[in-house]
């Protein structure tokens, strides 16, 4: 017998007592999925959430992106920095003109390039403000996974209109793109540990530092 | 290969060099430092989670669905699998099935031998630690490299994990500084000159180390926290980014995981995601949560495999009673909140598991013929602690005094007990009234005999190990059967 | 409350046996109270020293024993959240485990009318002020099965709260557990010293007279420890504090 005809043979063996061939009616699951909490005021929230992971927010107008994006770069210390497809051709000239060395991802950049590159910029999928989450599903504007994970700092511009109240609200809008088989990522602050005597320390392996751009 | 040849990866200690668990706390309990680091540690957590549970409004309400979505996994565990198995396979996933731990390590070296790789980087998996991949890559000439902080110092530290989230909780900053200078040089980047006990410094350093490792690292070995069953798509929760690293970017993933790590659907999630890091790390989320399903070309492995393990857990399901024990989610809240793990730390459970989910899931996945693994369902108060706190509701108290009764039937069915005999007596003593009423003759014997003088240390056997700390009031001269005799009966009946 | 509801006093065997000031005690509290308390002779223990050891076997007697001496009583009253814990968490699924359906749900009916002393006083009675009179200063360890099992919540603190005299003072990390486990105390002694040591240390900060509970196996396991360090410090069951008034002063 396969392995994979014993482990299923085993495991209908142990559950011989199970009568009820529906999952659903077997055992009912008491919940209401894909609700939104009462939060009044969800983008302060997602504020003040992922300011809590010690990551730095600021809040601009539409036309504000590119300057919020230069400003950006400019006090986490970058001179380089990865800029996906997708992105809008202004926030690219904001940075061009502010002297910032630009990466694209075509061809691929080897990981020892991306290694080396200060920063990326990219876009999200959706924000989630009880829990200060960040999910990419890594369509335009947010490149592949490689792009948001070597370069040390990362800058993520978020429309207020992505951002929802809660993670059952999150998981709803995400649930297309994972159903079409995108990778999707969260972000909840920048990596950090707790390995050493449970004391926390900002950034290990992914980028040491995340800044958020929210978009009203 | 050969026994003589030079290792690759530091020397573990093995587990079964401990000894069962009454036994094996003895030393435990005199580690000064280490009964200060656990008090701390798990303090600590214990407050933060308490915070972040009751943040949450609708928390017992999260907790039920999570028990039930579980159960509806495990009761229809075949349906499910093979549904996985189906959606994984035609996102481009090749799917391996194994009976056990030897057959799911033989799976992983063969794929490491096809692809040519002599190193693989993993992510920091309990159930790769269950089948001890890590030791049978090396027999196969493979190195196998821990990449989560805690882990690392494990490794380089030829140590033992003791607790299932932070698995370095026993060892503080000086002795981590010692085994990274002493042992990193030998297995890749040294740590810089000079460096200090600080954290963030000692982060710095495994960052370095282990960037190497990322950068020219072929394969990659995961586990898995869920399976979604309908899509195919894998979640590994995590908190530094080594995970991402591994995941993202080698050509090559292999991720081992047991079959109970299912979820029906994609909605599924939602209520685990906002369970899992509030009760593991105390945290709204944990920094990096990562979902794949398949292969994306362009980006990310191109060749990935999934494991699926059984190593005992068909085994666990079999029993109606104890097979709750499958909702685990690997939280460590129950460690936590332990009493007795707080006192002992995660070495004396002698597995990767310690703590009350130790107690209930070891000796269900290794069965009862080793004395350790009968010892582990008496490891604990029945206290309830961890009942309250575990987030798929395991009823642990329930499953450790079935467990219990299930070592009793295991040994009184080799020949009868001296426990047995005392047990068997005190049945007959609490079957009726009027046998209790006699055997209390004896206690207002010793009532008589010692007055009101407490008892003291004594050597009697048995007795010894409760009057070695402790005195004892002298029985009454009159029990209360007798004072109601005297002073109510005739008034009621 | 029912007028003058007639209460089966389950004394436990371990106070009947070790301890009698404390049924002694409940008794008359309850009948300070207005109920007529009877002591169905019959009655032994809750089996759960057999039970917790993995013993199914050897506690259904005590299950069969509990079921016939409390059967026709409409309040059951014990002067304990651990055995209350026993008999309503585990009796059933023992008479279940032996294949016995009819002592399964005799077990059940009787299991759901028996009442953790001061379940009943909070509950049933519907008194908080029990008119007692304790001018000492008191600490409370809630027992993890009268917390977490029995579940009675704040009703001790409650009934303690209301005593004349009292001056009740919080005890650090009150809700762990002391250590005792039944059997634990012997199969794991090292542990279990380890964690009462550390109870009574909490005890001992708070410079109480004494240290009440619900639970009288985890007042011989704290207390013992207290003894042994002459620490001074007494143990009281609630129920001798809660009989004691300006005439009547319990003696631990």
């Amino acid at each position: 017998m396969s392995a994979r005809e014993e482990v299923l043979s085993r495991i209908r063996k142990a559950t011989t007592d199970v009568k009820t061939v529906d999952p659903a009616l077997d055992v009912p699951v008491h919940w209401t999925y894909g609700r939104a909490l009462a939060t009044t005021d969800v983008l302060g929230d997602f504020v003040e959430k992922v300011e809590d992971y010690k990551a730095r927010v600021v809040r601009v107008a539409s036309d504000g992106v590119g300057d919020a994006i230069v400003d950006a770069l400019r006090e986490l210390g970058a001179t380089s920095t990865v800029l996906p497809d997708g992105i809008p051709d202004g926030w690219a000239e904001s940075l061009s003109a502010a002297g910032v060395e630009i990466h694209r991802d075509e061809p691929q950049l080897t990981h020892a390039q991306l290694n080396v590159i200060d920063a990326v910029v990219t876009t999200a999928a959706v924000g989630m403000a009880d829990s200060g989450t960040i999910a990419l599903d890594h369509g335009p504007g947010q490149g592949r996974r490689a792009l948001s994970l070597l370069p040390d700092r990362h800058v993520c511009v978020v429309r207020s209109d992505q951002v929802v109240s809660d993670v059952p609200e999150g998981i709803a809008r995400l649930a297309p793109a994972l159903r079409a088989r995108h990778p999707v990522t969260w972000l909840s602050g920048g990596s950090a540990t707790s390995d050493i005597e449970l004391s926390r320390v900002e950034g290990v392996h992914g980028p040491r530092h995340l800044w958020v751009i929210l978009v009203d | 290969m050969t026994t003589t040849q030079e290792r690759l990866t530091p020397q573990p200690p093995s587990w079964l060099g401990i000894p069962p668990f009454p036994e094996a706390v003895k030393e435990e309990l005199a580690k000064a430092e280490q009964r200060k680091n656990l008090r701390h540690a798990t303090g600590t957590i214990r407050t933060k989670r308490l915070l972040r549970a009751a943040e949450v409004d609708n928390w017992e309400e999260l907790r039920t669905a999570a028990a039930e979505i579980k159960d509806r996994v495990g009761r229809h565990l075949d349906t499910y699998l093979v549904q996985a198995e189906k959606a994984m396979t035609e996102a481009g996933v090749t799917v391996h099935w194994a009976r056990d731990g030897a057959e799911a390590n033989r799976i992983v070296a063969e794929i490491a031998k096809a692809k040519g790789v002599d190193e693989v980087v993993k992510i920091k998996s309990m159930v790769t630690q269950e089948i001890d991949l890590n030791e049978a890559l090396e027999q196969e000439g493979i190195a196998a490299w821990e990449t989560d902080l805690a882990e690392l110092i494990v490794q380089l530290g030829h140590d033992l994990p003791s607790h299932i989230l932070v698995p370095a909780i026993h060892r503080n900053r000086s002795e981590v500084r010692e085994i990274f200078t002493t042992e990193m040089g030998t297995y890749g980047t040294p740590a810089p000159e000079g460096i200090s006990d600080d954290p963030g410094e000692l982060t710095n350093a495994a960052r370095a180390h282990l960037r190497e490792k990322f950068l020219r690292s072929k394969m990659a070995v995961s586990g898995g926290n869920f399976i979604v069953a309908e899509t195919g798509t894998l979640v590994i929760v995590e908190s530094e980014g080594n995970g991402r690293m591994c995941l993202t970017l080698p050509e090559t993933l292999v991720s081992v995981v047991g079959i109970e790590k299912i979820l029906p659907t994609i909605e599924d999630l939602e209520v685990f995601l906002k369970l899992l890091p509030r009760s593991s790390t105390a945290e709204r989320m944990n920094p990096y949560t990562s979902l794949w399903t398949g292969v994306t070309p362009g980006d990310g492995p191109q060749d990935l495999h999934v494991v699926l393990l059984d190593n005992g857990r068909s085994n666990v399901l079999a029993d109606p009673v104890g097979r709750a024990a499958l909702r685990c989610i690997r939280c460590s809240a129950c460690l936590n909140v332990c009493p007795v793990y707080e006192r002992v730390g995660g070495h004396a459970y002698g597995s990767m598991y310690p703590g009350p989910i130790g107690a209930i899931l070891g000796p269900q996945l290794r069965g009862l013929e080793e004395e350790r693994d009968r010892a582990l369902p008496f490891a604990s108060t029945l206290c309830g602690a961890c009942n309250e706190v575990c987030p798929v509701r395991i009823p642990f108290t329930d499953i450790l005094v079935h467990l219990r009764n299930k070592v009793v039937d295991y040994k009184t069915s080799k020949h009868p007990t001296i426990e047995q005999g005392l047990m068997k007596g005190a049945a007959w003593v609490m079957k009726d009234g009027t046998h209790l009423s006699s055997a209390q003759t004896a206690t207002r014997t010793a009532g008589r005999i010692f007055k009101d003088k407490w008892l003291g240390p004594m050597p009697i056997p048995l007795a010894e190990r409760w009057l070695q700390a402790r005195d004892v009031e002298p029985p009454p001269t009159e029990t209360f059967r007798q004072w109601w005799k005297k002073n109510r009966e005739g008034e009621n009946r | 409350m029912p007028t003058a509801p007639h209460v089966a006093l389950f004394a436990t065997c371990i106070t009947d046996t070790m301890k009698p000031s404390i049924p002694i005690a409940t008794v008359q509290l309850l009948e300070r109270l207005g109920c007529k308390v009877s002591y169905p002779a019959s009655q032994t223990c809750c089996g759960q020293i057999m039970t917790n050891t993995g013993y199914f076997k050897e506690a259904l007697p005590t299950v069969r024993n509990y079921v016939k001496s409390f059967g026709e009583y409409d309040y059951i009253v014990a002067p304990s959240g651990s055995c209350v814990g026993s008999v309503r968490e585990q009796h059933a699924m023992l008479a279940e485990k032996s294949g016995d359906k009819a002592l399964q749900a005799d077990a059940t009916a009787v299991a759901g009318r028996t009442y953790e002393l001061t379940e009943f006083l909070v509950d049933v009675l519907g008194v908080t002020d029990v008119g007692a009179y304790f001018p000492h200063r008191v600490t409370y360890h809630p027992t993890c099965h009268s917390m977490r099992i029995t579940k009675v919540g704040d009703r001790p603190l409650q009934l303690l709260r209301a005593v004349r005299g009292i001056d009740l003072v919080e005890l650090p990390m009150a809700e762990q557990c002391c250590g005792f486990g039944g059997t634990f105390s012997m199969k794991n002694p090292d542990v279990s010293i380890a964690m009462a040591s550390d109870k009574a240390r909490h005890v001992r900060s708070t410079d109480a007279e004494y240290l009440v509970a619900g639970d009288h196996a985890c007042l011989m396991n704290i207390g013992g420890v207290l003894h042994r360090q002459r620490s001074g410090i007494r143990t009281i069951h609630i129920a001798e504090i809660l009989a004691s008034t300006e005439k009547e002063v319990a003696v631990a």
